[in-house]
Order: C-alpha cells, then sequence, then structure tokens
C-alpha cells in the first residue's frame, strides 16, 4: 500500500555540506524580503488598531481621515465580504469564516487588543500613519478575561456569544470553552492502585511569541479584471491564496500570490493578517499598496503559542514501569477558537509506553491575540508537564533519569496518547546516544565559592513529521545543470535540502541543481512550510521528479545511440548502453546532446504524504543559579535527536540549535506579561527579552540517524522537536541545582527567588528530628 | 474485519464501546456500515460527503491521503484524529 | 526637505530627505539600498546596522539627515567586485544564517568589529554581537563564522603582506571609530 524505502550504505550528495544556493543573495543584502518590494505606483498602508483588549464597537468615524492630504482609501470591517459563521479549511486547520474575518478587522466587538479597526492607504508611510490617528472610533470596554480560570469560571462574560462550544461531542452555548476532547485508553484506576510512586502536579504557562525578526507585511494590487496580485513573507504561497480567495469571496484562480523571502516565521507567518487589508485597500484605489506591520502590533496581534493551565498525574510501580498517566490542559486560544491543544494531547505521552491513559483537553477563548502555531505547537507546553512530573518520579523511586525512560520507552506499535500506534521510531536509539554523550558521562562541578548553584536536567521531546502534498518541476539545461521550480518557501536553508535529494538521485553536483520558490502561478499546489515537512515531503517530490528525468534521459540516450530504452542503464550519474560499452556520456554530457532528441526535457514530481514516523529528542543542560538574585544561566546545553538522515547536516544542526535557544527563551524570560486591563506589557524587544549571544554557551548536538522507512533517503522532521524538551530540560535542571520544583513558565528571577524563599519558609517550620 | 477507535465523544453512539469491529473494504463503506449500526455517528465524521474538514482518519499507522476512497486492509486499525497544525 | 550631501559604501550621495526620516528609511526608501532591515524600529534588534562614520549604529534610531556630511557602509558595501568580505565567505561556510533577515545586521557589526579588534575572542564577540538578534541560529554558528572570518582575514593579510611590498595604508582602525553603540542596544538593556 505504501512504499517502504531501505537506508542506502553511500550517499555522493547527501550528508555534505554545500554553500547554499541562495546564501549569496542573502550575505550581500540582495535578497529582496516583502518589505524591499517596491513596485511602481506604489503606495503605503497603516492600520488602526483596538487600545481595548474586549469591547463593543459602538461607533466609528472615517470622514477626518478620507479628507486628509495624501489620502488614497480608508477600509474600515464594512469593506469586507459578510462572513457566515461556518467552518472552512483554510489552509492551515479549519476555522470558522466569521471568526477569521473579524480577526483581520473587528466588525462589532474587539476580542484582543491590537485588534484592527480600519485602515488607511496614502502617498507615503507617514502620511498614512498620521491620517490613521484621525479615525474616530467609539468603544464601550468590557472586562477583559485573561486566563482560562476567569474563562471558564462562572458568570464570566462571555468574549464570543455567538460561539458554540463542544463538550465531549454536546453542545454548549454561551460559554468561552470552544473545545472539550477526551482521550481514554486501558484502566487508569487500576493503573494507579498498582502504582507504587504517583506524583501529580499542575503547571501553569505565560503566552510566548514566535519572535521572528522580520515584521508582516504585504504588497497587493487589485486590478480592474477583478485580479488579485500578493506578495508577502509567508510560510506558504498557496495557504495565503486559499486564505485570501475565502476572506474576500474571490476564485483561487483570481488570486495569484508570490512569496517573497520571509525573515523567520515558526508557524506565525501561515495565518494572514495585513494581506487582506492591502488588498481591501489596493482595491478601492487600485494602487499596489504595501503594509508593514509595527513590531508592538507583532506582538500585540499576531499568533503567540498558547498558555495555559496543565495538570499531569503519572504513577509508577516498584520495578520502575509507569502504570498509568492522566493529564488536563486548558490551553488559550485567545480571542477566537484554535490552540494547540489538540496536539498537545497527541504528543504528552509520546516518549512513553503506558498501558492506562486519560487526557483531557480544552480550548479556551480569552481576550488575548488569537494563538497560532508555534514550532511543534502544544509539544512544550505538554512536554514541560510529563517530563517535570517524570523527574521527580525518577527522583523518587532512585532512577537513573536515561535508564527509566529506556525502560518506559515508546518504540515501534506504542500507542500514543490519542490511541494511534507508532510506526518505526527512534526513542531508544536517542535516548541511548544521549547516555553515551560527553555531556551526560562528564560530572558537573557543583562546588562554587561564589555562593552560586549548579544543577543538571534532561528531559525528551517529540514531534510528528508532517506530510502532505508537495510538487516540484524539474527541466534539464543544456550545460548539464537542472532547473528546480518548488513552492515551498525557504525559511531556513530548504533550497539546498530539496536541490540537494534531486542531485542524488541524477548524480550530479548539489550546486548543479538550481531552485527557485515560485509564485502560485508558477508551480502546482503545495502546502505549507511547517509541520517538519518541507525537506521531508517538498524533498520527496524532488527525488520523484529526478527519478522521472532518469527514466526520460534514459529514453533520450536511447535515441541517440539507437538502442532501445530499456537497455540504457543509468549509474553514479552515467548512462550507458548495456549491448554496447562503448557508448557512455555522463549527465552532463548527455544535457549537451539533447538538442536533436525532442524538446526540452522537464518532468514533475507530485507528492501527498501520510504523517511520518516523527521524531524524539532528548536534551541535557547544566544551569547556574545565582542565588542572591535568581538569575539563571545556561553552562552547557546538548541536543541529541533522530533526524532520520541529516540531508544538509549543518541546516539540520542549526535548526536544532534554533529550536532550543527558543525554547530556553521561554523557559527563562519569554513571556506575555498582561495588564489587568489586558495589554501586554512588554510589547518590544528590549522587554520581551528574547535571548542574545550573551545570554548562552556554544550549543552542542548529537545527530542520530534512524531511518525513516517512509521516505527514499529516510529524512524525518527536524524543524520543531528540539523546541519541545528545553523547559521541562532547564527545570528539572533548575530542581537538581536548588531542590525546588518551578511549576509555572518563565522561570524568571522574581519567581525563583519566590521558590527559594517558600523553600527556607518551609524549612524553618519543619519539626526537626 | 477493520477495528474502529472510537474518539470519546462516538463511544454513546456504541452504548460506550471504545473500539467496534465494522465491514469495509474502504474507508467509506466503513462510515456507512457504522452509520448502520449506530444511527447518528457519521454525522461527527462527514460532511457534503467528505470527511469533515480538521479531521483524519489513520488506517493502521498512516493517516490516509484518499479520503473516503482509501482501501483498508482485513484486520487495520482506524482512528478518527484531529489534524495536526504545524509551526516550523 | 533636508540636503544632504553623504558618501554611501564609498560613492558619493546627495538628496533632500524629509527632516523626520530616519537613517534606515533614508537608505532603504530614498537611496534605494535595501540591506538594511526594519525589524522593530525601536533599535533594539539590529537587523538595521550600518557603520556611520566609522560607528555602528541602528539606522532606525538615526535621523537621515545626520548623515550629511558623513560616511556610510550597510551591507551591500562589505564586498568587493572580486570576492566577498572574509566575514560573508565564512557565514556561507559555516552557515551561520537560516532566514537570513538578521544577517545584514550582524555582517556589519561584526565587519566593524574585526575592523578594531581582528582577534577577538568568542567571549568579546558575544559581547559585540549582543545588539543583534537572531532568533533562528542560537547564535552557535555565527560565533563560529565571525571566528572563522578572523583566521581568514588574517590568512588573508598574510599573504598579501607576501604579495605587496608594502602594507596597505587602511589596516588601521579608523580614528572615529568607538565601542559606544548608540541607545537602546548598549549595555543596560541587555544583561
Amino acid at each position: 500500500m505504501v512504499a517502504t524505502f531501505e537506508p542506502k550504505k553511500t550517499y555522493k550528495v547527501i550528508g555534505t555540506r554545500p554553500i547554499r544556493h541562495d546564501g549569496y543573495d542573502k550575505v550581500t543584502g540582495r535578497a529582496l524580503y516583502g518589505a524591499d518590494l517596491k513596485l511602481p505606483g506604489q503606495v503605503w498602508g497603516a492600520v488602526l488598531r483596538s487600545p481595548y483588549a474586549h469591547a463593543n464597537i459602538t461607533r466609528m468615524d472615517t470622514s477626518e481621515a478620507e479628507k486628509y492630504p495624501g489620502v488614497l482609501a480608508v477600509v474600515t470591517a464594512k469593506d469586507m465580504p459578510k462572513a457566515e459563521s461556518k467552518m472552512v479549511d483554510l489552509g492551515e486547520g479549519t476555522v470558522n469564516e466569521k471568526h477569521e474575518v473579524d480577526r483581520i478587522m473587528a466588525s462589532d466587538k474587539i476580542v484582543f487588543r491590537g485588534q484592527p479597526v480600519a485602515a488607511v492607504a496614502a502617498v507615503d508611510r507617514n502620511t498614512a500613519e498620521e491620517a490613521v490617528k484621525l479615525i474616530r472610533v467609539e468603544y464601550q470596554p468590557l472586562q477583559p478575561v485573561l486566563t482560562v480560570e476567569e474563562a471558564m469560571a462562572k458568570g464570566a462574560p462571555i468574549i464570543l456569544p455567538d460561539l458554540v462550544g463542544d463538550d465531549l461531542g454536546e453542545k454548549v452555548k454561551k460559554t468561552n470553552m470552544a473545545k472539550h476532547f477526551r482521550h481514554e485508553f486501558g484502566d487508569v484506576e487500576k493503573g494507579f492502585s498498582q502504582a507504587k510512586h504517583i506524583v501529580e502536579r499542575t503547571f501553569k504557562m505565560s503566552m510566548t511569541h514566535q519572535g521572528y525578526i522580520e515584521p508582516h507585511n504585504a504588497v497587493a494590487m487589485w486590478d480592474e479584471d477583478n485580479r488579485l496580485r500578493i506578495w508577502t513573507g509567508t510560510q506558504g504561497a498557496f495557504a495565503v491564496r486559499k486564505q485570501m480567495a475565502g476572506i474576500l469571496k474571490l476564485d483561487e484562480s483570481r488570486v495569484k500570490v508570490t512569496p517573497m523571502e520571509i525573515g523567520g516565521g515558526f508557524g506565525g507567518k501561515i495565518p494572514v493578517y495585513l494581506e487582506p487589508i492591502a488588498a481591501l485597500l489596493s482595491k478601492k484605489c487600485r494602487r499596489p499598496v504595501k503594509l508593514v506591520m509595527e513590531r508592538k502590533a507583532v506582538f500585540e496581534s499576531t499568533g503567540p503559542a498558547p498558555g495555559g493551565t496543565l495538570r499531569v498525574k503519572v504513577g509508577v510501580d516498584a520495578s520502575g514501569k509507569i502504570t498509568a498517566a492522566a493529564s488536563d490542559m486548558k490551553l488559550e486560544a485567545g480571542g477566537f477558537p484554535g490552540s494547540a491543544v489538540g496536539a498537545a494531547a497527541m504528543c504528552i505521552y509520546s516518549p512513553y509506553n503506558i498501558p492506562n491513559t486519560t487526557i483531557d483537553g480544552w480550548d479556551i477563548v480569552v481576550n488575548k491575540p488569537k494563538s497560532a502555531p508555534y514550532r511543534a505547537p502544544g509539544a512544550p507546553q505538554a512536554h514541560f508537564a510529563m517530563e517535570s512530573v517524570i523527574d521527580e518520579l525518577c527522583e523518587k523511586g532512585g532512577w537513573d533519569p536515561i535508564d527509566f525512560r529506556l525502560k518506559n520507552s515508546a518504540k515501534e506499535g506504542t500507542r500514543r496518547g490519542d490511541g494511534v500506534k507508532f510506526g518505526s521510531i527512534g526513542n531508544v536509539d536517542v535516548l541511548k546516544a544521549a547516555s553515551r554523550s560527553p555531556h551526560w558521562k562528564s560530572v558537573l562541578n557543583k562546588d562554587t565559592t561564589d555562593g552560586k548553584k549548579r544543577g543538571r536536567g534532561i528531559a525528551s521531546g517529540y514531534w510528528f513529521n508532517i506530510g502532505l502534498k508537495s510538487a516540484v518541476t524539474l527541466s534539464a539545461n543544456n550545460d548539464g545543470t537542472v532547473s528546480l521550480v518548488e513552492g515551498s518557501t525557504d525559511i531556513g536553508g530548504s533550497r539546498a535540502s530539496i536541490a540537494m535529494q534531486a542531485a542524488e538521485v541524477l548524480g550530479i553536483p548539489a550546486l548543479d541543481v538550481r531552485p527557485t520558490v515560485a509564485d502560485t502561478e508558477g508551480v502546482a499546489y503545495n502546502d505549507v512550510t511547517g509541520g517538519s515537512r518541507t525537506t521531508y515531503a517538498t524533498g520527496f517530490a524532488a527525488y520523484e521528479a529526478a527519478i522521472k528525468m532518469v527514466e526520460e534521459l534514459k529514453a533520450r540516450a536511447a535515441r541517440i545511440w539507437n538502442q532501445d530504452p530499456s537497455d540504457i542503464l543509468f549509474k553514479d550519474g552515467v548512462f550507458s548502453a548495456k549491448k554496447d560499452s562503448e557508448l557512455r556520456l555522463n549527465f552532463k554530457e548527455l544535457s549537451k546532446k539533447l538538442g536533436e532528441t525532442g524538446g526540452p526535457v522537464t518532468v514533475t514530481g507530485s507528492v501527498d504524504l501520510s504523517t511520518g514516523g516523527g521524531a524524539y529528542g532528548a536534551h541535557i543542560v547544566d544551569v547556574e543559579v545565582d542565588t542572591e538574585t535568581g538569575k539563571v544561566e545556561i553552562l552547557r546545553y546538548t541536543i541529541v535527536q533522530d533526524v532520520g538522515k541529516a540531508i544538509h547536516p549543518s541546516y539540520v544542526e542549526g535548526q536544532m540549535q534554533g529550536g532550543v535557544v527558543q525554547g530556553i527563551g521561554w523557559a527563562l524570560n519569554e513571556e506575555y506579561f498582561m495588564t489587568k486591563e489586558g495589554t501586554m506589557a512588554n510589547s518590544s524587544f528590549l522587554d520581551y527579552r528574547m535571548p542574545t549571544t550573551l545570554d548562552l554557551p556554544k550549543i552542542e548536538t548529537v545527530i542520530v540517524e534512524v531511518f525513516n522507512p517512509g521516505h527514499p533517503f529516510g529524512v524525518r522532521g527536524v524543524g520543531e522537536v528540539p523546541i519541545a524538551p528545553p523547559i521541562a530540560a532547564i527545570g528539572n535542571a533548575l530542581h537538581d541545582a536548588l531542590g525546588v520544583r518551578l511549576v509555572e513558565t518563565p522561570f524568571k528571577p522574581g519567581r525563583i527567588m519566590e521558590a527559594l524563599e517558600a523553600q527556607s519558609k518551609a524549612a524553618a517550620v519543619k519539626p526537626k528530628r | 474485519m477493520p477495528v474502529v477507535f472510537l474518539p470519546f465523544n462516538l463511544r454513546k453512539y456504541a452504548g460506550g464501546a471504545r473500539q467496534v469491529v465494522v465491514t469495509g473494504k474502504t474507508l467509506g463503506e466503513l462510515i456507512a456500515a457504522m452509520e448502520t449500526l449506530y444511527p447518528g455517528m457519521s454525522a461527527h465524521l462527514l460532511e457534503e460527503g467528505r470527511l469533515r474538514p480538521g479531521l483524519v482518519a489513520v488506517c493502521g499507522t498512516t493517516e490516509t491521503r484518499q479520503g473516503l476512497r482509501q482501501q483498508l486492509d482485513e484486520d487495520t486499525e482506524v482512528h478518527f484524529i484531529q489534524a495536526i497544525s504545524g509551526g516550523a | 526637505m533636508v540636503h544632504v550631501k553623504t558618501t554611501i559604501n564609498g560613492q558619493p550621495a546627495e538628496f533632500l530627505v524629509p527632516a523626520y526620516l530616519s537613517l534606515l528609511d533614508t537608505i532603504r526608501e530614498v537611496v534605494g539600498l535595501t540591506g538594511a532591515k526594519e525589524g522593530c524600529l525601536d533599535g533594539n534588534c539590529g537587523a538595521c546596522t550600518v557603520i556611520l562614520n566609522g560607528r555602528i549604529v541602528d539606522s532606525c534610531l538615526v535621523l537621515g539627515a545626520e548623515a550629511n556630511g558623513g560616511e556610510i557602509t550597510t551591507v551591500e558595501g562589505l564586498a568587493t567586485p572580486d570576492a566577498l568580505h572574509p566575514l560573508q565567505q565564512a557565514f556561507l561556510e559555516e552557515a551561520a544564517l537560516q532566514c537570513g533577515i538578521c544577517t545584514p545586521g550582524f555582517l556589519v557589526s561584526a565587519a566593524a568589529l574585526l575592523k578594531r579588534e581582528p582577534k577577538a575572542n568568542e567571549q568579546r564577540i558575544r559581547h559585540w554581537l549582543a545588539g543583534n538578534l537572531c532568533r533562528c541560529t542560537g547564535y552557535d554558528k555565527i560565533v563560529r563564522a565571525v571566528i572563522k572570518a578572523e583566521d581568514m582575514s588574517s590568512q588573508l593579510s598574510k599573504s598579501k603582506a607576501k604579495v605587496a611590498a608594502k602594507p596597505t595604508a587602511k589596516s588601521s582602525a579608523s580614528p572615529k571609530a568607538s565601542s559606544v553603540r548608540s541607545s537602546g542596544r548598549s549595555g543596560s538593556g541587555r544583561k
């Protein structure tokens, strides 16, 4: 039914580290990102946003802005096509169409601060920004609802009056609970009754932002023929096309999306924000309209990862076998439904084989920005809770944390939390590699002279690699190079990893395959760059196309040599005739002879793949805590991860390191610090405080390769796994250092000091024996 | 015959059963058979003659990419799960 | 409008610029060089870093008018027509970029460091680059690339010294150079 592949011992291109194809443009400043585009006649837009987190819009007057010199167009929600309250698939999960339209521009109600209410296009940026301030909006402020507990409390203000919640399959009205689901396997009560040690803890997490350096941007041109062109930094041009068509009620074929270079996304650049606004402005003034989001608005109104409350209870028997696990996860969706709680539930128990499990998940609407995917959505939250509890159990039972994880490890055939059986997975290999790593074998010197305390922690993490649709076109050039056209946004080196897979098949150097990321009319449909799917799925499409190209070139060689195509061999980059050993041409030589063999050689590869086996990581971290100030320093960090096969190891390492550092930020600093009015108080890079060069040591990487039989080269998704374990790993290290269990993120200095004070108070009241 | 692992929400239609054994050579046939045995169930699985948006069927260990036309192995297990949304 | 006469990447430039326009927007919108990027417009990300009169600045915090009579180097001015700057080459070889949006800022900052301190150690490099945010790489490969560029530069100057009869005149740091970074990105905000 599904093709399975075997690993090859040696590769010529795969596993090497060529310079990426788009590298020169990116180190010389020549690469064009969305904000760099300047079209003839282009004008600027600016967006007016709500200063309230929860309010009714009672009146709006745009007349002053319309009269302002230099203003070309003003739009409000009235200019948006009427949306129905129905579920639609807009390329990245399903959303309620009305919610989606209100998220782009509020019609009558504000559900998060920073929600757009109007926009202006003007001759230049300054004019647009001045004019937008002249729009008068009157609000009736409402009580903001800021936590899952507040939202679920009896008598809580209802954020979305039309929301129909789903409580285990029953419809609920007048609620902030969008969804409550349950997974239940085995007999949890019986499982807990067999346990010797049971640990149950509740964890709280704040929202965090993806933190891409490039703000959202869009240029739109809506012409007189009702054709809409969009240029934007996005993780998926086709997803933008689908969202635009759905929101603006256009046929998809009327929308052409050109993906510009993208300055980071991490999931946050899958939803559209500015694109529909730029389009409506352009429709009114018939000029290309550019919008670039200010950083404050990026924080206040674009997708954070959900915070929330998670409770985990795990039981272990005397032999160290996990007997049961139960968990509740209430995650913040933001102003509209759709948090990552579903994926969190699929990940939470993934490193383990647990016979009896329950998971309850709640998707809760609160007056905060609508959450969006953020690198392994839901997994960092789930693993923080689970891996902290596992650490505590290991301590109780006196088990080595790696031995314990190995003893309870998930393997092929183990069921994850939602009941689905794992295919081929590499958790055991990862744990064994972690135990052999220089870091784990080293002894952490805990003797400090300055009163600082040190500790070591370890945690596991899991994420899927999603499959879905990709298409690639290859064309042979007569100089022996090959043009590769793909539709996957290159967010971190995927042009190289995709081209290398084609080059491997064709037997030519990586740099002789020339990749281009095309617009939505230059290549067939491609799903988003997300879900760790790009190197896996688009690489698979490149592989398929390359196989076809080899077949086509065999036919051409047969024509040149007057042989039967079935008598042409292709090995190590050389075409030869079975019946005449004199007849040999390498790829380059043959390419030069294609002129009289029947037209240009062009082929396509097209795939629609199932989600692959997924991948595991184990992270080891040493921390040092200043007990006077509560400041935490990362002394050493090692990532061990199963990547299936590292196509370009440098960029694989880069993904691992980058994901970990985002996780370190999440653990130690980053949070949406909300005032009681629902304003994010730290909506600048200065105050949000992402890690800098000074906060980090070198990040050590151990690449484990457990072949994925669902991919010709064994690739597994790489990008997301590394953000799953760090919060728990650091929390466990802090426990090792201080003896306190931190149950709320971030582990900021004040919180650590509070925990230490509570610890010393508890010690003082304890009777001495 | 394929074994269907019922999502918690659908168990009430099958008298609380967690798994049901249902005939069907394809996923479409299987869901039709489930509806015959447990009326009301398919409304949670289908919309306009297709799998509901956001719902994924897993046959064996891999999700189907062929929708209701998916051929089912004799003793395969079938799960209906939420689609995963990615973020890297 | 303010009349500005300046030098950008070694070329004289003369233009009119609104008094309120930042140096970043001046370079991007008026001059038309888009290598310097907008990340935050409040001097916290360093994506817009350029060298102004020997100092690295966040060009979003400087007015375009302030460039009058000055000298500006942007990422576009690092390479010669014949060769990449050793930092650019090292960034490519070490895979020190992923999305690439922060790369121009890092390259310009690091170029200023290498000019002042050709053998800066890792800790010094980390200090110098703390005003540039990168969200993709975790900085590991960036720091390694800067160290590699230092080696490449010293190799290069050694081989040049062998070929040329006299040492190049430009090898010492500009007298205007200063380690003070413009407001918002110097010490206090970061660590």
